[in-house]
């Protein structure tokens, strides 16, 4: 009995070391996403690249909000990812030194544009962009046309704050609103903490003829132009300023609904709205800046893939085979596009995506891309924490003072977060 | 016959003794030793990743002692951990002493009571703050726009998870409370007064030790209803554009340090977590001493 024992114990280790030395002559996968929207249908990527290949691709997603927290804890682990996210370019300073230099790679040379890659200090390739999105106004045009309003009107801060102060005057009897609601609440404040706010950096960085690293301080010219854009969104609404700071509002909900014309987002958004409200589309951040009707919408992206350099050669081979035949498998890359939108890649279908339709609309028509500045907050987590609270502040009483505190936090919030950032 | 029955289970115990041991040792040592270890000794360096990690001496623990946001989330959670322990106790106590005095229904107010404990901070946290706000939006005002608002909710909603906890534990020394004693008191002439703070009291003692040190570890290390709750809202702006998180408390404070871009910023909430722990023992120490000191024998 003991012999038998000991026969089949040994048995099992010849088998158990011949699959694990199998897995790693063949490398695998270990893809740590950014989108937890895309989960689902990573996973059934990777199941279908392993039932094609043999190759184990795991995907793991990290919560909304926690992919640092996520990727920091993994990156430790004797099973670290093979593919994370390296979205920005304070990402490509915390984590640039574990990303392998993708120049002249086989993914590389599958990009259409070099536009959404990210280079470190050295001129390394760190990571590629894989989809690239767009925010501004979303807008229900049919709400607009009801209103007795057209989209003509629509062309600068002017025309936006005629048409959204009236469509608010005349709420009780439209049966709409102007603005879904702004909550300030994690799950919503980025809208404008993040996204809003790029249109200030956006024209400071253009007036200093582009940034190629995060600036030391902010000069603040166009918070006015932040505040116009602001106040509108937040004084036109269905939702009090005073409710906003703890949320539970649903905007999406209310611009799907027909309860209000706008709602502040991105290209993400589509596939949500567009089946409810199938004429919608997007328009610039008009803000009041001179010459902004020739103004596109915010385009850029977070998602840019890096291979972990400390992992073996077999799985950085694995992980770049797999991004390519995500980019490159007629049906992988249709479910990619479907999710994601425009990728920046050859050999990709074209995306039904009608905001990034719009973007392309508003270059073709020679109108500037707002790009996205906002990449370069630093410490961002605490920067957008503090202009949360300011802005909290201020909805509650929109006095001069707290509209100071409001700036206090945006441009000199900046300097001292860089400072906390990079001291 | 006693000595064959001895050599029969006492010598493949002593044999085997590593065999029951074992697993919970290896835990203890892989889930707490080793880690607490590690720990300290990144709280020396400077490090991203565990493997990477650097040794800088007391670099780490200078930046953490000299972090102002540091000093005032230590006294805010002081603050709010003796107004917490005070609170709970006696309310836990109260409910307790009136659960044992025979009401009808009892066994339901206790269920009832201890339920909140079963639902998890970060749950509670979004819960209380919904209906902070739903009250304080009525004035024009959020739990997230005063300090005050921030701190009292906190401890409402500290309350309203702990007091039936503590209320189990106060319920058990109650009832091992010797009957002969209470009665003596009574035949004695006792008032009920008199006969809760010279009889009843002294006798669970046990109870309020066991309570007390939980109430005051509990309220110091309070992190997932304190970042769901106010996240450390609202801040004050300095000038400077610097902020204080008038609301974070020390756990909060460690957790948003370490997650800081800056590359030194995980020794330094590595050293301010070692310095959390000194902080968190040697109080709960104290306070065993001072409250094992007044327990009577039975």
């Amino acid at each position: 009995m003991k012999k038998l024992l000991a026969i089949l114990l040994v048995l099992t280790m010849i088998v158990a070391l011949g699959a694990t030395s199998a897995s790693a002559a063949s490398g695998s996968v270990y893809w740590l996403n950014f989108k937890p929207e895309l989960d689902e249908a990573a996973q059934a990527l990777a199941a279908k690249y392993t039932e094609q290949t043999g190759v184990p691709v795991k995907v793991v997603t990290a919560a909304s909000g926690s992919y640092s927290q996520t990727l920091t804890s993994e990156m430790d682990k004797s099973s670290a990812p093979t593919l994370f996210v390296i979205g920005n370019q304070a990402g490509v300073k915390e984590w640039g030194e574990f990303a392998m230099d993708l120049t002249g790679t086989p993914i590389a040379e599958e990009l259409s544009t070099d536009a959404y890659n990210l280079y470190d200090a050295d001129g390394r390739l760190v990571s590629i962009g894989y989809c690239y999105e767009c925010y501004g106004i979303i807008v229900n045009p049919d709400l607009i046309e009801k209103a007795g309003h057209s989209m003509d009107e629509i062309k600068n801060f002017d025309g936006l704050k005629a048409v959204a102060e009236d469509i608010h005057a005349r709420a009780a009897e439209l049966g709409f609103d102007a603005f879904s609601s702004s909550d300030m609440d994690g799950s919503s404040s980025w809208r404008f903490t993040g996204h809003m706010a790029n249109l200030e950096y956006f024209y400071e960085e253009r007036d200093a003829g582009g940034w190629t690293e995060c600036p030391a301080s902010l000069t603040g010219a166009y918070i006015g132009n932040f505040k116009n854009l602001y106040d509108l969104c937040i004084n036109n609404s269905l939702t009090d300023p005073k409710d906003l700071a703890t949320g539970g509002h649903d905007a999406e909900n209310e611009f799907k609904t027909g309860k209000a014309a706008f709602f502040v987002n991105g290209s993400w958004e589509y596939a949500a709205v567009s089946a409810d409200v199938p004429n919608a589309t997007m328009i610039p951040y008009y803000c009041g800046v001179e010459g902004e009707e020739k103004a596109g919408l915010n385009c850029g992206t977070e998602n840019c893939w890096a291979i972990n350099d400390t992992v073996s050669d077999a799985d950085k081979q694995a992980t770049m085979d797999f991004m390519v035949w995500l980019v490159t498998d007629p049906e992988a890359s249709a479910v990619m596009v479907e999710q994601l939108g425009v990728l920046p890649y050859k050999h990709v279908p074209t995306s039904a995506n009608g905001f990034l339709a719009a973007a392309a609309k508003y270059s073709d028509d020679g109108c500037y891309v707002m790009d996205w500045a906002t990449n370069y907050q630093p410490n961002v987590d605490d920067y957008r924490a503090a202009l949360v609270s300011a802005l909290n502040a201020y909805n509650a009483d929109q006095s001069d003072a707290n509209w100071e505190l409001v700036k206090t936090a945006f441009v000199d919030g900046w300097a001292v977060q860089y400072k906390a950032a990079n001291g | 016959m006693k000595k064959r029955i001895t050599g029969i289970f006492s010598n493949p115990l002593r044999r085997w003794f590593w065999l029951f041991l074992g697993p919970v040792t290896a835990a203890f040592a892989i889930g707490f030793v080793w880690p607490f270890i590690q720990g300290i000794y990144l709280s020396f360096c400077k490090f991203k990743l565990i493997k990477n990690a650097t040794f800088i001496g007391f670099g780490n623990y200078i930046s953490a002692l000299s972090d102002a946001s540091f000093r005032h989330s230590f006294w805010y959670t002081a603050l709010f951990a003796v107004t917490s322990l005070v609170l709970i106790n006696v309310l836990g106590f109260a409910a307790a002493y009136a659960l044992t005095q025979g009401i009808k229904g009892s066994n339901l107010y206790r269920t009832v009571f201890f339920m909140p404990n079963l639902i998890g901070g970060i749950v509670l946290g979004y819960i209380w703050s919904m209906i902070f706000d739903g009250i304080l939006s009525r004035y024009g005002t959020s739990i997230l726009l005063e300090t005050r608002y921030g701190f009292w909710g906190l401890i409402i909603l500290m309350c309203w998870q702990q007091i039936g906890y503590v209320m189990i534990i106060y319920i058990a020394g109650l009832q091992s409370v010797p009957e002969d004693m209470l009665e003596a008191a009574k035949i004695d002439g006792a008032s009920r007064w008199q006969t809760l703070f010279r009889v009843t009291i002294p006798n669970v003692m046990p109870s309020i030790t066991i309570c007390t040190f939980l109430s005051l570890t509990n309220g110091f290390k309070l992190f997932d209803q304190n970042l769901a709750l106010t996240g450390g809202q609202p801040f004050i702006i300095q000038p400077d554009g610097s902020t204080i998180k008038t609301t974070e408390m020390m756990a909060l404070n460690i957790y948003n340090t370490f997650y800081n871009s800056n590359s030194a910023s995980k020794g330094v909430a590595q050293a301010k977590a070692v310095l959390f722990f000194i902080l968190v023992a040697g109080l709960g120490l104290a306070q065993l001493a001072f409250t094992r000191k007044r327990e009577v024998q039975q």
